[in-house]
Formats: structure tokens, sequence, C-alpha cells
């Protein structure tokens, strides 16, 4: 007869007019809940320790005097590094030539894939062939993308300016190292490298789309362009928003494809905002500062993202409130 | 007008195969050529008479295959870090609802927009208070940290592809939590489990600036940094060996992306789509 009660002893203290009949029903779930807890903590305690944490530390040291020296001892500054920021006028330039890489990489990357993909979605010869070759740039090591791209722009035994003289055109240009044509080159190798996965995912969704909106539109007698912009290009339109939203931020971030092919010059032509944050941190030391440009390019990322996002959001809440 | 599209479309197809697949072409190509032909003006897609020498010439000097050694064990421990912390995660964040699961999916997608440098300098600060700095254990760290997000985002798509349902009747019919776990979720989620793997080994074995910063002495070196240091100092470049080194250096990844395309793709997409 003692078992019961102290089984029961609890009870007592527990609100229990409260829950009075769903009472097992609860204790199931409590113990569920306390079984998801148990697997929760421990499996995301280590996201937490590995991912979570280094961010928000390198974040605050944007708030630091922090230098890359022996015995470090750094001082919270506020808002100073941010202030010197304002004024530096060598990371401007650098944000500036990020920002043209990065939008125009995006956006004739996005071009490119999209009649690539097409080409793919509609029955020609020479598929497989070209869906293997859409494939390697993907695979490819930064590093050899850029040794390899470095001797097509050769400018003596490089393979592009053999072309141009074979047809009559001025044979001789530097490309890497002309001031004029440094930025330009290197962005087409960022289109090179990043179509694949643009490709392959707009390809996806072409193949998403039901052929009988094609025929519908076909039979109301839209020509191939009038198709294109009235049924393929809506229904594509979270895939591109997302996939462009994806490239943009990883063509913004990018380092080792040019740090390779031009180190940042020639006198900075190519010096995007990465580059510069690296030297900044591992040539002149200074680790608190770069940690600032790099706060300042997240939130900058961040500010662009949203805008672009809400437009695209609102645009669709437009045409489907039609 | 109707029959133009047709050669139109094989006009533009060929100019995507020309942009595409050239660069490469004249990486091997160049990889086959003698040193004489490569300093040569005359510029020709084909060598003139094959030459395996850079080959056995890149394997032998500059480290190459300690490199590729190093990047080896870096890329496979990695890998294995990487899935033994992603698994637990991405289930119990693709099983979770509400508040903890749109943090932890919110997480994810804010750190793929934080730059590399905002990662690496607390990483080095750590690593280099308990001497880490220039060691592939250190670099191991630091690629298991930067590949665990995406990792995590893939995998938890595959595992909200698998119906709660059979779990469910899986516990219905009396299996325990591990047993419905290992026998039904495990092997559905293989493929998964497989596509992350290589993802990820790919990530570690492409890796270049992390490397970069990490490693001083050129025993550490990954064949990155090996890479790169052909192109760099020693004035003009062996332009053969470091072309046989670069085709050598790609042919992991591409063994693995000509494997993994199609559900490579899948999960990508599956992430990407669901949101």
């Amino acid at each position: 007869m003692t078992a019961p009660t102290v089984e029961a002893g609890p009870r007592p203290t527990a609100p229990a007019p409260q829950r009075p009949k769903p009472r097992r029903t609860g204790g199931m779930a409590r113990s569920k809940r306390r079984e998801a807890i148990a697997l929760v903590i421990p499996s995301l305690l280590p996201i937490l320790v590995l991912s979570v944490a280094p961010l928000l530390v390198g974040v605050g040291l944007a708030f630091t005097d922090a230098r890359l020296v022996r015995n470090p001892e750094y001082a919270f500054v506020g808002m100073d590094n941010f202030v010197r920021l304002a004024d530096n006028s060598f990371f401007w330039d650098s944000f500036r030539i990020g920002m043209i890489w990065a939008v125009s990489v995006t956006l004739l990357q996005l071009v490119a894939a999209m009649g690539l993909a097409l080409l793919l979605n509609s029955d020609l010869k020479l598929q497989g062939l070209t869906r293997v070759l859409a494939l390697i740039p993907w695979a490819m090591p930064p590093v050899v993308v850029a040794i390899m791209w470095r001797m097509i722009y050769s400018p003596n035994a490089g393979p592009l300016n053999a072309f141009l003289g074979s047809v009559g055109l001025p044979d001789d240009i530097n490309w890497l190292a002309d001031f004029s044509t440094a930025l330009p080159a290197v962005i087409v190798v960022g289109i090179w490298v990043g179509m694949p996965q643009t490709t392959v995912t707009l390809l996806a969704g072409l193949q998403q789309i039901p052929d009988e909106l094609h025929e519908a539109a076909a039979i109301d007698g839209a020509n191939a362009w009038r198709r294109f912009t009235a049924v393929t290009l809506p229904s594509l339109r979270p895939i591109i928003t997302s996939i462009t939203s994806l490239n943009f931020i990883w063509n913004f971030n990018s380092f080792s494809l040019v740090y390779v092919l031009t180190e940042g010059g020639p006198g900075g032509r190519t010096m995007l905002p990465m580059l510069y944050t690296y030297l900044e941190a591992f040539k002149n030391r200074n680790i608190g500062y770069a940690a600032a440009m790099g706060v300042v390019l997240v939130v900058v990322v961040v500010l662009l993202l949203a805008i672009y996002l809400w437009s695209q959001f609102r645009q669709d809440r437009d045409s489907t409130g039609k | 007008m109707r029959h133009l599209v047709r050669p139109a479309q094989y006009v533009a197809l060929c100019f995507y195969i020309v942009f595409l697949g050239f660069p490469l072409l004249w990486l091997i190509s160049a990889s086959l050529k003698s040193s004489g032909e490569l300093n040569s003006l005359t510029v020709s897609l084909i060598p003139q008479d094959v030459e395996w020498g850079n080959y056995s010439a890149a394997l032998e000097r500059q480290g190459l295959v300690r490199s590729a050694w190093n990047s080896a064990i870096v890329a496979l421990v990695s890998t294995a870090l990487v899935l033994l912390i992603a698994l637990p995660g991405a289930y119990v964040l693709a099983r979770l609802k509400g508040l903890v699961r749109g943090m932890g999916v919110g997480w994810i997608l804010v750190s793929q927009v934080f730059p590399v440098i905002l990662i690496i300098l607390p990483l080095f600060l750590i690593l280099r208070t308990i001497g880490l700095t220039d060691s592939l254990v250190g670099l191991t760290l630091v690629h298991t940290t930067y590949t665990l997000p995406f990792a995590l985002w893939m995998l938890q798509g595959y595992v909200s592809s698998i119906p709660i349902e059979l779990e469910e009747a899986g516990s219905m019919d009396g299996a325990s939590r591990l047993t419905v776990l290992r026998q039904i979720v495990f092997p559905l989620l293989m493929p998964g489990v497989v596509a992350t793997a290589m993802f990820s080994f790919v990530s570690s074995w492409n890796e270049f600036f992390f490397a970069l910063v990490l490693l001083q002495s050129p025993e550490n070196y990954t064949l990155p940094i090996t890479l790169k240091m052909f192109i760099g100092g020693e004035g003009k470049v062996a332009l053969g060996p470091l072309a046989a080194g670069a085709v050598l250096a790609a042919i992991p990844s591409i063994v693995f992306f000509s494997i993994m395309q199609k559900r490579l793709t899948g999960g990508l997409l599956s992430g990407a789509v669901k949101g």
C-alpha cells in the first residue's frame, strides 16, 4: 500500500484540477519532448560551437584594435574601426570593383546559363557532350581554373591572342596585366566557373514546366519569344530569384580565383574586397580593422539581398494579385 | 523563318561547347607539349609530338605527391567529421517544428553570406593559441567548420523528403527510436549521405583560401597551394609540369562530380526550392 502513495507523491503539488483528463497524453507528450530535447541539444551543440560561435567572435573583433602580433592585447574601441573605414578610399575602391565584378558576373552568368539551359531543354544532338562540359568547370579547383585561364590569356603563347592575330586583330594584348582589360578578362573567367551550377538549376526548373502551358500559348498564337516571356520566365521566377541571390553572394565573397589570376593587380584594378581584407589582415596584420571591413561587407550584401528579394516578392504578389 | 531556328540553335550550342571546353582542352594539350613547343611562337592546340615527360616531372619535383597526400588526408578527415556532426543535427533540424528549426535554417542561410575573412580571423586566433596554425590538424578543423552549414542544409533537405509517416509506422510496430533511425531512416538517407560526403570532400580538396592563410611550411602545403607556388617565384614558370600538375589536381573532383551529377543537383535543388 505504500508504493502507490510514493508514486502519487508529486501529484498533490501539481495543479491537478487544471488538467484533469488529458493526464496520460500530457505525460506522453512530455516524455516525447524530453526525448526530443535529449536528441536536440547534443546534435546542435557542435554546430553552435563550431559554426555560430566563431562567426560571432569574428563580428566582435570588428570592435577591437586586435593586431596579428606575438602577444596580442586588444581593447574594445567601439566604432573606431568603422569611422576610420569611412575615410579609407582604397577600401571603397575595392568595394566598387567588387560590386562591378559581382553584379556583372551574376547577370551575365544568368543570361548565358539561361541560353544554355534552353538549348539543353530542346532536343538537339550533342547534348550529352554539352552536359558533361557544362559540369566540368564546377568540379575544378579554383586554382586549376586560374592556371588554365592564365595560359589562355598569355600574351605571347596564348591561344586567344593567336586567334585574334589570325583574324587580323591586335594580337599583343596582355589581358591580365593591362589596366583596361584586366577586370573584364577576370569577369569572363568568373562566368565560366559559375555557369554550370546556374545552368543545371535552370534546366531542372525548365523541365518542371508542364508542356501544356507551352502548347496552350502556342495555340493562342504566341511566338517563341512571347512564349518565353509569358510562360517560361514567370514559371522560373522563384528559381531565378534564389539562384541569382546565391550567385551574387558567392561572387561577392570570392577570393581564390582572382587571387591566383592577378593577385588584385594591375594597380589594384581587380582588387576584390576579399583580397583587400586578406591583405589588411595578414600582410598589414590589422585583424580588428579587417574584421570591421568584413562586417561592412556582410551588412551591405544583406541589405542588397533584402531589397532584391523584397522587390521580387512584391512583383510576385502583384502578378498573382491581378 | 522556321527552318532557320534549328541551325541557329546548333550554332549557339557550338559556341557554348567551345567556350566551356576549349580552356580544358588547352590545359591538357599544354600538359603534353615539350618546353620548346610551349615557348615557341607557333600556337597550336594539337601538340607536335606528345610528351608525357611533364607528368613524370610534375610528380617527381616540387612536392606534388606529398601535397596531394596532405590534401587527401585533410579532405577525408574533415568529411568524416562533417558527417558525424551534421547527421544528427540535420535530422533534428528537419524533424523539429517551430522556433528552433526556423533559427537553425536561418542560421545556415545567414552563414552563407559571411565572407571567409570573418570565419578565418577568429579561428586563426584560436588555432594560434593552441599552436595549430601551420598544421594539417588546424586546417582540417577549419574545413570542417566551413563545410558544416552547407552539409547541414543538404542533409536536412534529404531528411525532409523521407515521410515522417514511415517513422511513425515503425514505432507503431513497436520498434525503438534507435531501431527506427537505423533500419528505416538511415537506409533511405544513404544517397543523401553519399552526396553530402562527396560535396564535403571536394570542397576541402579544392579549398585554397584557408590553406593559404594557415600553412607556412612547404611540407604542410595542400595541392592548391603547391600549384599556386609553381606560378609564383622561380621567375620563368615551367609551364608543362604546371599544366600536368593542374590536370592531376582536377581529376578527383571531376570523377566525383561525374558520378554524382544527378544526385548532387537533386540535393542542391531540393534544398533551394523547399526553403
